[in-house]
């Protein structure tokens, strides 16, 4: 097809916090400064400018992405701001890559911030009107209603317990201990989180991950501006994303298809034949630990039912042949929604880069893949990169 | 579309340990005690939806202590949710079609929270349940009641408790809830 080569040249995040004194676009600038700074670039050598971000009902404030937009160094720039959910995070890169593949911009900025904290008294209450307002919403739903009823369907369906999904938790918590920006990377067993409170069975309190404040940034350049930026480039080699009906309840929730789709576009588009041997790290979206099993299912890495046999036996450990969530995830690290999803990316920037610390997969990998999921359980983004 | 890069030395690979990340957590008693100026207020938003078409149908026919959903020639489906168009045909559904207020239960949770994380003891049951009569796979989200909470599993079969006829209002809550047959 018709696009330039794509490459992330810069990186930068936040740490992730309960609640940060920094304000939304305090904490856009400094993702997007740290990110400028790590590959020498100033803002006037960008050319554009995208920005990701959740719910504008999470800040209480209308047209955010427009509000945020000068910490996100978009001053006097094309700028476009996306939102599809918790896909957010991954979304945001793909539409900063068509806006450089395109031929449209030799340079593109990427920032994605979320500030959950200012909603009172909490979060989930700006999620509410996602139900349907006749058929669902007297009903009194909440959030964890979707988690819950999906990881039944999912244990059901395949004869998983609870117990398998726990190792999950007990993973990325701990992966994340490594990471500098973690808001609560720590050691768990899988008896602490059977033993966690029960919020919506099966989900229990350390089953999911936690409200948070953040921002992350990438730099993006077009490969001839790349190359004399920097000598590690990292690629963009496929992206894709699909979105499923809105009709939740006629689905069979115990896999997700949606990402399916988003995953083969972005397999056909990098050339991947057999996803499990030429993808090398594993960045999927869990904000349940469920959800990461779910998804390794639905990028076909490995068959259905058979993804918590992969974490017991050691495979996708930091140090496994797939390691999946080497940053700690969003069980670890945090989940500012859509900065959530763009630490997965920066994750990986690092990671082909070698310059991930006490993180550093083994091997030097060559190849990972991020993807981020959200709505009514709608969407799936997935971002492949490769150096 | 040119831009200006002058040659400069390549940006050196920091690694993870040297670099300084910004962001400055605040703990609860900052937050709530005062020692962090903030400032508060609430939306003033107040809505009313129009059911719609296939909706608004649906709604009379609950007041009446019925299940409805719609027909799509062109791929087979009777759907609920009604719709008066077929999603995957993109073409309006055809017909009308009667369900029974019976059904299975496809997926459940046992909710201990309410939105804001206050505690219940007693749990919300919400499913997803496969309405008899519609195509296989199509349900709805109820709630069940009526039954031990440790009993409850994927496949029951269930039915609808509806509220007496002269206190039903044509909402999804004219069924109170989804109980064991
Ligand atoms: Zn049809």
């Amino acid at each position: 097809m018709g696009y330039r080569k794509v490459a992330v040249v810069g990186a930068g995040m936040t740490k992730f916090v309960r609640r940060s004194l920094e304000t939304g676009k305090e904490l856009s600038f400094e993702a997007s400064h740290m990110a400028l700074e790590s590959c020498q670039l100033t803002l006037d050598q960008i050319q554009s400018v995208v920005f990701g971000s959740a719910p504008d009902a999470f800040d209480g404030v209308h047209m955010k992405g427009e509000y945020i937009s000068d910490g996100a160094g978009a001053f006097r720039k094309p700028y476009m701001r996306s939102y599809v959910g918790g896909g957010t995070g991954v979304f945001t890169p793909i539409q900063g890559w068509w806006h450089v593949a395109s031929g449209m911009f030799d340079t593109c900025l990427v920032v994605c911030e979320e500030k959950m904290s200012p909603c009172q008294p909490h979060p989930q209450g700006a999620f509410l009107t996602i139900f349907d307002h006749t058929t669902e919403r007297p009903l009194g739903p909440n959030l964890l209603w979707i988690f819950a009823l999906e990881m039944n369907r999912y244990m059901h369906r395949h004869g998983i317990t609870e117990q398998d999904i726990a190792q999950v938790a007990v993973k990325n918590k701990k992966n994340a201990l490594d990471h500098p920006c973690a808001q609560i990377g720590r050691e768990v067993s899988i008896d602490d989180v059977m033993n966690s409170e029960v919020l919506a069975w099966p989900v229990k309190r350390l089953d999911i991950s936690p409200v948070s404040d953040g921002a992350c940034a990438i730099v993006l350049a077009s490969e001839e501006v790349a190359k004399r930026i920097t000598d590690k480039p990292v690629w963009f080699e496929g992206v894709g994303w699909n979105l499923e009906t809105a009709y939740w309840t006629n689905r069979d929730l115990y896999y997700p298809k949606q990402v399916e789709y988003a995953a083969r576009m972005a397999y056909e588009m990098a050339g991947i034949r057999e996803p499990r041997k030429e993808i090398n790290i594993v960045e999927p979206y869990d904000p349940f630990d469920y959800k990461e099993l779910h998804h390794l299912e639905g990028l076909l890495l490995c068959d259905k039912g058979k993804a918590p046999e992969l974490t017991r036996s050691g495979v996708t450990a930091r140090n496994g042949d797939m390691p999946v969530c080497p940053s700690g995830g969003l069980l670890g690290v945090g989940n500012p929604i859509a900065a959530a999803g763009l630490m997965k990316i920066c994750e990986l920037f690092w990671q082909l880069r070698g310059e991930a610390g006490k993180r550093q997969v083994p091997g030097s990998p060559r190849r990972g893949l991020a993807q981020a999921w959200g709505d009514l359980m709608q969407v799936g983004t997935v971002v492949v990169l490769g150096r | 579309m040119g831009i200006k890069l002058t040659e400069r030395p390549q940006a050196q690979a920091s690694g993870m340990e040297t670099l300084e990340f910004k962001g400055t957590a605040l703990s609860d008693e900052e937050f709530k005690g005062g020692k962090v100026v903030t400032v508060s207020g609430a939306p003033n938003a107040q809505y009313g939806w129009d059911a719609g078409v296939a909706i608004g149908r649906f709604l009379h026919e609950l007041k009446e202590g019925r299940l409805i959903g719609t027909f799509c020639r062109s791929c087979n489906r009777i759907m609920v949710p009604p719709r008066m168009f077929c999603e995957w045909c993109f073409r309006n559904t055809d017909e009308w079609a009667p369900l029974k207020d019976t059904g299975v239960v496809n997926t459940f949770s046992l909710c201990y929270v309410t939105w804001d994380m206050k505690r219940l003891k007693e749990p919300e049951m919400p499913a997803v349940i496969e309405i008899d009569g519609a195509s296989p796979g199509m349900g709805i989200m109820h709630l069940l009641g009526e039954v031990d909470p440790k009993k409850v599993q994927i496949g029951m079969k269930v039915r609808a408790v509806w509220k007496p006829a002269d206190e039903r209002e044509g909402a999804i809550t004219d069924i109170k809830y989804f109980k064991p047959m």
